[in-house]
C-alpha cells in the first residue's frame, strides 16, 4: 500500500490551513468593523463555500483557473497551473475550508472585550503590538478551533478538489479521492483499510477540538 | 493643571452634548480637582470619559488637557489615544488576562528603551500598590481589590497627567467598595493628578470628588463644588441623583413660601423664592416629628425596617389618597408612626426643572 495519498493530503490541508488562517483572520478582523450593509453582503459572499455543494465550488475554479480561461491562460504562460497538479488541490481546499476559519475567528473577535484594544491603546501600545499580543492571544481559543475545524475538512476535502486535480496516481490521490476510486475499481479491502485510516484521523482532530474548548 | 472639554457627538437616538472644566474657577486655592460626573446609567457617562481619551471621535468641539490640545474639531487636530497621556481604569479594569501582572504593567512601559529601566519602573508601581508579590499571577487569579490595584499599578506606570475613572467601584462586592474608596482616595493624594470619576453613586462621588458635574441624557446640567452641590442641587434632575427622595411641583407664593399643590400644602422657606422654581425638593431624613415649622399632620403612615434605620411612607393629611406617597427617614427604636411631621425652612430644596443649558 503507497502512503502517497496521506502524503498528499497532509500536505494540501497544510498549505491550504495556512492560507485559510491568514486570510481568514484578516477578512474577519477586517468585516467586524464595516458598517452593516456592507457586512452583510461580503460575510453571504465568505460563507456561501460552506453551504454549495463541493462540486460547485469546483466548477467556480475551474471557471477562472481552467487553462482556456483568461485568467488560467495569463497563469500559465508564467508556468503556473492550479489544473490536474496538487497544488490545485490546496486551491480547492482552502475555498471550501474558508468558511469554518472565518466564522469561527469573527466569533471569537465580536466577543472580544474592546475595553481591552482600549487599554492597551490610552498605555501607549501601538495598533500592531495590540492585534498581534493583545486580540489574538485572547480569541486564542476560538481561532485555534476554528484552524484545526479548517484543517479537518481541508483533509477531507473530495468535490472541488476531484474536478480541479482529478485522480492521477502518486501525483494527485489525496485519501478521499482515493477511497472512491479504490471503492469503484472493487478493491474493497484497501478502501476499508483508507477509511480506517481516515477515521482515525478525524477523531484525532474531534479529540483535539475538545480539548481546546475546555477552559484552561 | 486643568481638563477642559467640550464634546458634541451624535449617536442617533442619542445626543452627547458635555462640557466639563476642572480649573480656572475663580479664587479656588486648592492644587488638586477630583471632578465627579453623576448620571444615571445611559446618560453618556462613559462616552464623556472614552471621548477624553480618544477612544471615541467626537463630532465637533475641543478638549484641552493642561494647556495641551487633544482634540479641536475646528483645527483639525485629534491626537491618538497613545500620545494623550491618559490613565483610564476600566469598569472591569480590562487587565489582558493572558498576562501576569507584572507583564500588564510591562504594557506601559512600551516607550521606555532599556530593559533595566523597564524592570525597575514597573517594580517600582507594583510596590507602590503592594502587588509586587503577586507579580506573577494572572488576573483571573486576583480578588476584585487586588484587580483594581493591578489596573492602578499599570496607570501609574504608564504616567498619565489626568486619571480617568469609569465606575471603579461597581465591579466589587459591596463590602468592599468602602475600604477601596479610602485606598483610592490614597491613591489620588498620592499621585497628585487631576482625577474624572464617573458613577451613578453619589455616595462615591460625594467621598472622592471635590467637583460635581450632573449628566442627564449626555447633557452636562450642572457642574460646583461637590458640598454646595448636595445643599443645594438647584435641578430637579441633579436632586434626584444626589438621592433626594421627596419632589412635587411647586409655585412662589407670598413672602418666602411655596405652595404645593399635590401635597396641599405652603412650606416657609426662610429665603428668597427666584421666579423660575418648578419643584421643592425635602430629603427623607429632614423630616422630623421634632420640628415645629412647616409641621403638618400626616396619615396613611406604614413603616419599612432598614438594618439600621427606620424608613416611614405617609401622606399628608391634605394629599389626594391617589397620590404618591413620601418618604421619612429616621433613627431606629421608635415605635409609634408619627402624627405631625416637620421640616426646618432651610432644608426644603428650591429647583427648577432644567438646567441653563437646555434653556438656552
Amino acid at each position: 500500500m503507497t502512503l502517497f495519498p496521506l502524503w498528499n493530503s497532509i500536505r494540501i490541508a497544510f498549505f491550504s490551513s495556512v492560507i485559510v488562517f491568514f486570510t481568514g483572520i484578516f477578512l474577519a478582523h477586517e468585516i467586524v468593523k464595516l458598517p452593516r450593509l456592507l457586512k452583510g453582503v461580503l460575510d453571504t459572499l465568505l460563507t456561501l463555500p460552506l453551504v454549495l455543494p463541493p462540486t460547485v465550488c469546483g466548477y467556480f475554479l475551474l471557471r477562472i483557473f481552467g487553462l482556456r480561461r483568461p485568467l488560467g491562460a495569463f497563469l500559465a504562460r508564467y508556468g503556473i497551473s492550479f489544473v490536474m497538479n496538487w497544488q490545485g488541490g490546496i486551491l480547492a481546499a482552502a475555498l471550501v475550508s474558508f468558511p469554518l476559519m472565518y466564522r469561527t475567528a469573527r466569533g471569537a473577535f465580536e466577543g472580544f472585550d474592546e475595553d481591552l484594544a482600549g487599554a492597551g491603546k490610552t498605555l501607549g501600545l501601538s495598533d500592531t503590538f495590540i492585534f498581534w499580543r493583545i486580540r489574538l492571544p485572547v480569541c486564542r481559543q476560538g481561532i485555534l478551533a476554528g484552524l484545526v475545524l479548517a484543517f479537518a475538512r481541508a483533509l477531507g476535502e473530495y468535490g472541488a478538489t476531484s474536478m480541479l486535480i482529478g485522480y492521477t496516481p502518486g501525483r494527485t490521490d489525496t485519501i478521499s479521492t482515493t477511497v472512491y476510486q479504490l471503492w469503484r475499481t472493487g478493491n474493497d479491502l484497501m478502501a476499508m483499510r483508507w477509511v480506517l485510516l481516515n477515521l482515525l484521523i478525524s477523531a484525532v482532530v474531534l479529540i483535539f477540538i475538545n480539548l481546546l474548548e475546555r477552559k484552561p | 493643571m486643568s481638563l477642559f472639554a467640550d464634546i458634541k457627538k451624535n449617536f442617533g437616538s442619542f445626543q452627547l452634548n458635555v462640557r466639563l472644566d476642572t480649573g480656572g474657577r475663580a479664587g479656588d486655592s486648592r492644587a488638586q480637582t477630583v471632578l465627579g460626573i453623576l448620571g444615571a446609567s445611559g446618560a453618556g457617562k462613559s462616552l464623556t470619559l472614552k471621548c477624553i481619551a480618544g477612544l471615541i471621535r467626537p463630532d465637533a468641539g475641543r478638549i484641552v488637557l493642561n494647556g495641551r490640545t487633544l482634540f479641536d474639531s475646528e483645527k483639525r487636530i485629534d491626537l491618538p489615544p497613545r500620545k494623550r497621556h491618559v490613565g483610564y481604569l476600566f469598569q472591569n479594569y480590562a487587565l489582558f488576562p493572558h498576562m501576569t501582572v507584572y507583564e500588564n504593567v510591562l504594557c506601559a512601559l512600551s516607550a521606555e528603551k532599556s530593559r533595566a529601566a523597564k524592570g525597575e519602573a514597573a517594580k517600582q508601581a507594583l510596590s507602590l500598590m503592594e502587588l509586587w508579590e503577586l507579580r506573577d499571577r494572572r488576573p483571573g487569579q486576583l480578588s476584585g481589590g487586588q484587580k483594581q490595584r493591578a489596573a492602578l499599578s499599570r496607570i501609574i506606570a504608564s504616567r498619565p497627567e489626568i486619571l480617568l475613572f469609569d465606575e471603579p467601584f461597581s465591579a466589587l462586592d459591596s463590602h468592599l467598595r468602602e475600604k477601596l474608596a479610602v485606598e483610592l482616595q490614597l491613591f489620588l493624594q498620592h499621585m497628585d493628578l487631576e482625577a474624572v470619576i464617573v458613577s451613578h453613586s453619589r455616595d462615591e462621588i460625594y467621598k472622592l470628588c471635590s467637583d460635581t458635574a450632573i449628566l442627564e441624557q449626555g447633557t452636562v446640567l450642572l457642574q460646583k463644588d461637590t458640598k454646595a452641590l448636595f445643599a443645594d442641587p438647584e435641578i430637579l434632575a441633579a436632586s434626584i441623583l444626589t438621592g433626594c427622595k421627596n419632589h412635587a411641583a411647586a409655585v412662589p407664593a407670598s413672602g418666602q413660601r411655596v405652595f404645593v399643590p399635590e401635597w396641599g400644602i405652603t412650606l416657609e422657606t426662610g429665603r428668597e423664592i427666584p421666579a423660575d422654581i418648578t419643584h421643592v425638593g425635602i430629603r427623607a431624613h429632614s423630616f422630623s416629628e421634632e420640628i415645629s415649622e412647616n409641621a403638618f399632620p400626616v396619615k396613611d403612615t406604614a413603616g419599612t425596617e432598614e438594618p439600621f434605620e427606620q424608613l416611614i411612607r405617609f401622606r399628608y393629611a391634605s394629599q389626594d389618597p391617589s397620590s404618591e406617597m413620601l418618604w421619612q427617614r429616621r433613627p431606629k427604636g421608635n415605635e409609634h408612626l408619627p402624627e405631625r411631621l416637620g421640616v426646618r425652612p432651610a432644608e426644603v430644596l428650591l429647583l427648577r426643572k432644567r438646567g441653563f443649558l437646555d434653556e438656552c
